[in-house]
């Protein structure tokens, strides 16, 4: 299998995988798990903004709350682009609960007062 | 006229962590000067994830990284303004603002921190020929139009430089439903983090094609097209290998330099290298009592080793202001030799301090070499390394106690 390149943080690592799935090449636990997830189901982690009424800001940035499955990105997109919200906002308050069913939700990343 | 121990100039990720940190090292009176709407800089417009591995062992996007450090400041009595722009500073270490609630104002320091970051090389900056139209934009503002006021500026984008606000903006755009078809880099390797190129380029398909440049900018009343040619290795286009790219949008991602015009003008000496001020081991200036830290002292990769910088030029500030800094001086000058491109801080009093952090690039990929140090000539430390980029700031700290007045040198050996 092809080398891999860690992206769980800014380290990089560059990791191997073989067929019974070990991992190889990884400086911290956290590789393996990325590793051996991304030959069978790669996930990522989503950040947008959605539309929000307020008096200083006209978008909201947000995330998924957990990594969603790669193939689903667009359609997740999708659906925070729907999304509008009112504020005050917290940090943490879910935007859309549990997207399209994923059981993640989208929740926002910044603090809006009014 | 206002009096302040402190002014920083600059309500960014470096002002608030040095604010903070020179409070908490006893400096009481404090004054932060932001010139946007808000306090928190660049990390509002950076929505994506990976900030705070380093320094919270999480994985927070921008505005949650600076939402808990703007919570600290909040809990201490430390005066900030925003809406404020700082027209001037003076080597007496004065500074003169304006507002529209204050008006225009003085405020007498004791010390003052240029916090200002950094600004992005434009396309004046590497002499794009070509047509002047739309559609040619920095990478920043571009994420600044999309993440903060909501407007997507194109269509069909290409990107030029592989600076990691380029790789982030290429997902962005790809994300909000953009065609990008490709990045473009003139050096060999990339310049940007390799978790970057692997989750913002790899994952959508997005082409990156290295030893390549823009070579023109082709449009009427706006960005048509683009000619994309490969460089050979002293950087000249080869011939024969343009190639017509339609695009409606060409974001650069060339390079970023401090942004100190403020301190320039009053005799602040640069960097060659840097671009930055050249600071002591308190990243103080040569003017006396003018500090610098996070971009605008050199450009870092990632928030993390910005805070960290701006808490210790806290620290370093208070001593200043509190009159503890030592009275002798036994200098050591700090000189990057073979492969090193820049060494921060540049001479340190060894009195001074009981150990140095230094921080340090490459100027070429390295694999499989030593980080040899020297001091007046004899090799003091030796250090394998796996792997040294030139987009990867690395550090390594060495106590004073093994250092001596004289010069130390860095360079990067075979194995």
């Amino acid at each position: 299998m092809p080398d891999l390149i860690c992206i769980v943080c800014p380290r990089g690592c560059r990791i191997q995988v073989d067929e019974n799935l070990n991992v190889t090449g990884n400086f911290c636990k956290r590789g393996e798990t990325y590793g051996r997830n991304e030959v069978t189901h790669p996930m990522r982690m989503i950040t947008s903004t959605v539309k929000i009424k307020s008096e200083i800001l006209v978008r909201l940035p947000v995330m998924t709350d957990r990594p969603i499955p790669k193939n689903q990105i667009f359609s997740v997109m999708e659906a925070i682009n729907q999304a509008e919200v009112q504020a005050p906002i917290k940090i943490r308050d879910v935007v859309i609960k549990n997207v399209l069913g994923l059981g993640v939700d989208i929740v926002a990343t910044r603090n809006v007062e009014k | 006229m206002l009096n302040y121990d402190l002014v920083i100039v600059g309500g960014g990720s470096a002002g608030i962590a040095c604010a903070i940190s020179a409070f908490d090292h006893g400096v009481s009176k404090i004054l932060v000067l932001e010139k946007d709407l808000y306090l928190g800089g660049i990390l509002l417009q950076c929505i994506h994830n990976g900030f705070g591995l380093t320094k919270y062992k999480e994985e927070l996007t921008g505005p949650e990284y600076a939402d808990r450090y703007i919570n600290e400041l909040k809990k201490r009595p430390i005066d900030f303004k925003v809406k404020t722009m700082v027209l001037k500073i003076t080597k007496n270490l004065q500074v003169q603002f304006s507002n529209a609630i204050d008006g225009f104002q003085t405020v007498q320091a004791r010390a003052i921190v240029m916090a200002t970051g950094c600004s992005e090389r434009t396309r004046g900056s590497i002499n794009l020929s070509g047509d002047r139209v739309p559609g040619v934009l920095t990478a920043g503002l571009a994420q600044r139009y999309l993440n903060i006021d909501g407007y997507m500026v194109g269509k069909r984008v290409f990107i030029l430089g592989s600076g990691d606000i380029g790789l982030i903006m290429a997902r962005r755009m790809t994300l909000e439903g953009a065609k990008v078809l490709g990045v473009a880099e003139i050096m060999p390797y990339s310049n940007g983090l390799t978790r970057n190129i692997v989750q913002c380029l790899h994952d959508y398909d997005i082409p990156l094609y290295l030893h390549h440049t823009v070579k023109r900018v082709i449009g009427k009343e706006h960005l048509e097209k683009i000619i994309v040619s490969e460089v050979d290795d002293n950087l000249q286009f080869i011939p024969g290998t343009d190639r017509e790219i339609e695009v409606d949008t060409l974001l650069l991602s060339v390079g970023l330099i401090p942004s100190i015009p403020l301190v320039e003008n009053i005799g602040v000496k640069v960097h060659p290298k840097t671009k930055g001020p050249i600071v002591d081991e308190s990243m103080m200036t040569n003017i006396p009592g003018i500090f610098a830290c996070g971009n605008a002292l050199h450009v870092h990769d990632l928030v993390d080793f910005v805070s960290l910088e701006a808490e210790k030029t806290g620290e370093k500030v208070a001593r200043f202001i509190k009159d503890e800094n030592a009275k002798s001086n036994r200098e050591m000058k700090v000189t990057p030799k073979t492969g090193i491109n820049y060494i921060l801080p540049c001479q340190v009093n060894l009195d001074n301090t009981e150990s140095i952090t230094f921080n340090f690039r490459v100027n070429q990929p390295f694999s499989s070499v030593y980080l040899r140090i020297l001091l007046n000539g004899k090799v003091i430390k030796k250090v394998k390394k796996a792997f040294m980029l030139p987009a990867e700031m690395e550090t390594i700290e060495l106590p004073s106690a093994l250092l001596e007045a004289g010069v130390l040198e860095m360079e990067v050996a075979n194995a």
